[in-house]
């Protein structure tokens, strides 16, 4: 499974606050959500996002609350995958149940720059910048993450498992 | 195969004599916790699932304290589809507004006695890691792992490596448990404890109230890490004795300690009497600043409460400090008791009549402005001293607006100096 897109870039720390602000939490409804991802941080991002672009960003991205509203929100703009050097512990666990693929990865997150066109391919781990010609490589997910991330998120394995008679 | 007071929790949870960091386990749990933010996201999830009934309704506590008093239309149909839920299944610990028991989810558990040594525990909420102050895991999870958990009671973990936090001493007067927390994230950044235990241990331990160990627990995840952790001690069975007194006549408890040869990531000590009262600047909680090493910032809003600081406690020291003083003119003081419970002892001590003279506005009890939701959101420009425990960017309302956190006592000199200000600038 591979993707490619354009990227935005931004810096290390990015907080779930800033990703989905609590104000609009009243909602768990994924368009509704997408429509203010990434708003205090960069109120553009929401028109320019397409779908297939790639987040990247520096150390401990996610931190903050534990609401899946985050990943949710960055899911639902579009957005295909997340670089960055480190994650906050309880998104990376909900973007992997949301099925919203995450790599961990210092090199790529500190070479790719924003607007760059990235691909990635998630059963090597493997990472490509077209615009600068490099490639940089993540650790690939285990078989059952990679069985999260197709099956569209934790519930839709178990989606899957049900409709085989697991 | 040495381990440490979290790694001890989680193999007795797991089944197993010994288990060791790096490893995947699954974990049974004693208790699972979702707010009216979380919960209506994993009833989603679990009715997609086509799931019926819970693993235990006595082992579930559902707590509507995000948006409540529900402040528009949408927060009060998530309220509605959660009480539904908690009726439909048969939730024991659901706590209406007013109820006893009611008020915010990580100040309440703790005081209905649903919190213990040993236990293990997840929650829909980050600050979930705030139980560790009474030698329980406890971890924050996102909504489809609260919905998994509560179809199961069991959930899986890494089992996390630990940074040995060595607190020696005491504190000086004036200075609080939030302030040795905002001290330690200042040293080891807002990640320094990624996927890792913060165990405090030491002799300075004894020293630091059970309301000042809660503080202290409840931003471990400021830091980054999955749980903090304090050891047992006279003092956690006090508090045990008056809050769960069912589960101390009923032995129902499992004091852990780590084995003196565990390995830790790191050891850090702390001399609590070097601490000084300490102000995290926007817009991180690792951007801290000692009292009098800053110009000064004049401050719009004043906020004291939240699971951080909106114990008993809390309101006792807040009311030392504000007595006899008035709140400085065109400043707002909010404050927000953390539980029906706090508020009655607080009304019974006469403390709402001291904060009502300084000129403080009293909430009811729920998280409120904490995460920007209702009850004390900032305009453009504002500026507020809070309690609470972040100051991520519009973390409390417009993106322009700046938080900066501190203790109780900070707090409540700011609030009468119209400043950011510590307690020594207050006259006596």
């Amino acid at each position: 499974m591979s993707i490619q897109g354009h990227v935005f870039k931004y810096g290390a720390n990015v907080d779930t606050d800033v990703i989905i602000p609590a104000r609009y939490l009243n909602t768990s409804e994924p368009a509704e959500l997408a429509r203010h991802c990434m708003e205090d941080l960069d109120a553009t991002f929401i028109d320019r996002v397409q779908p297939g672009d790639i987040l990247v960003a520096g150390a401990n991205f996610g931190c903050g609350s534990s609401r899946e509203h985050a990943p949710i929100a960055i899911k639902a703009s579009g957005i295909s995958c997340v670089i960055a050097p480190s994650f906050a512990r309880i998104f990376f666990r909900n973007a992997i149940n949301m099925g919203l693929p995450i790599l961990e990865c210092a090199e790529a997150a500190e070479a790719i720059q924003d607007g760059d066109q990235v691909s990635v391919d998630f059963d090597t781990g493997r990472i490509v910048n077209l615009t600068r010609n490099q490639t940089y490589t993540a650790r690939p997910f285990p078989p059952f993450i990679r069985r999260i991330i197709e099956a569209d998120g934790l519930m839709g394995t178990l989606r899957q498992m049900q409709g085989k008679g697991e | 195969m040495a381990m440490t007071m979290t790694q001890k929790i989680l193999a007795a949870h797991a089944g197993r004599d010994a288990v060791e960091a790096g490893e995947l386990i699954e974990a049974r749990l004693d208790l699972v916790l979702g707010n009216d933010v979380t919960t209506p996201p994993a009833i989603k999830v679990f009715e997609a699932a086509g799931l019926k009934t819970v693993f235990d309704p006595e082992r579930i506590a559902l707590v509507p304290d995000h948006f409540t008093p529900n402040k528009d239309i949408q927060s009060a149909e998530h309220c509605a589809r959660m009480r539904r839920f908690a009726r439909d299944k048969q939730i024991s610990h659901y706590y209406e507004q007013g109820e006893e028991g009611m008020g915010v989810e990580h100040v309440v558990l703790p005081e209905n006695g649903l919190v213990a040594p040993g236990d293990a525990i997840i929650g829909a909420d980050s600050h979930t890691c705030t139980y560790g102050a009474l030698g329980a895991f406890a971890t924050g999870v996102g909504s489809t792992d609260l919905a998994y958990a509560m179809a199961t009671g069991k959930t899986w973990f890494r089992v996390p490596e630990a940074i040995r936090i060595d607190l020696l001493g005491q504190l000086r007067p004036g200075v609080t448990g939030k302030d040795v927390i905002l001290h330690l994230i200042g040293k080891i950044g807002v990640d320094g404890a990624l996927y890792q235990s913060l165990e405090f241990t030491g002799s300075g331990v004894a020293t630091l109230s059970m309301a000042e160990r809660l503080t202290i627990c409840n931003m471990a995840i400021e830091a980054g890490a999955k749980n903090g952790l304090f050891p047992v001690d006279d003092k956690t069975r006090d508090y045990l004795a008056h809050y769960a007194p069912e589960r101390v006549a009923m032995n129902d408890f499992t004091v852990c300690t780590a084995d003196d040869d565990a390995r830790y990531a790191r050891t850090i000590a702390i001399d609590l009497a070097t601490i000084r009262q300490t102000v995290a600047f926007p817009h991180l909680p690792e951007n801290t600043r000692e009292i009098g090493s800053f110009d000064p910032i004049p401050v719009d809003q004043v906020v004291i409460g939240s699971c951080t600081n909106g114990r008993l406690e809390d309101l006792r020291l807040a009311a030392h400090w504000l007595k006899g003083r008035k709140v400085a003119k065109g400043l707002r003081l909010i404050i927000l008791p953390g539980s029906q419970r706090v508020w009655r002892e607080a009304l019974k001590e006469g403390l709402f009549e001291i904060f009502t003279d300084a000129g403080a506005v009293i909430s009811a009890p729920t998280c409120g402005p904490c995460l920007g939701g209702h009850m004390g959101i900032l305009a453009a420009g504002e500026r507020c001293v809070s309690t609470t425990n972040r100051n991520f960017v519009g973390r409390m309302g417009h993106p322009k607006s700046e938080v900066y956190l501190a203790g109780v006592p900070v707090a409540c000199a700011s609030a009468v100096l119209g400043r950011v200000a510590g307690t020594d600038e207050l006259d006596a």
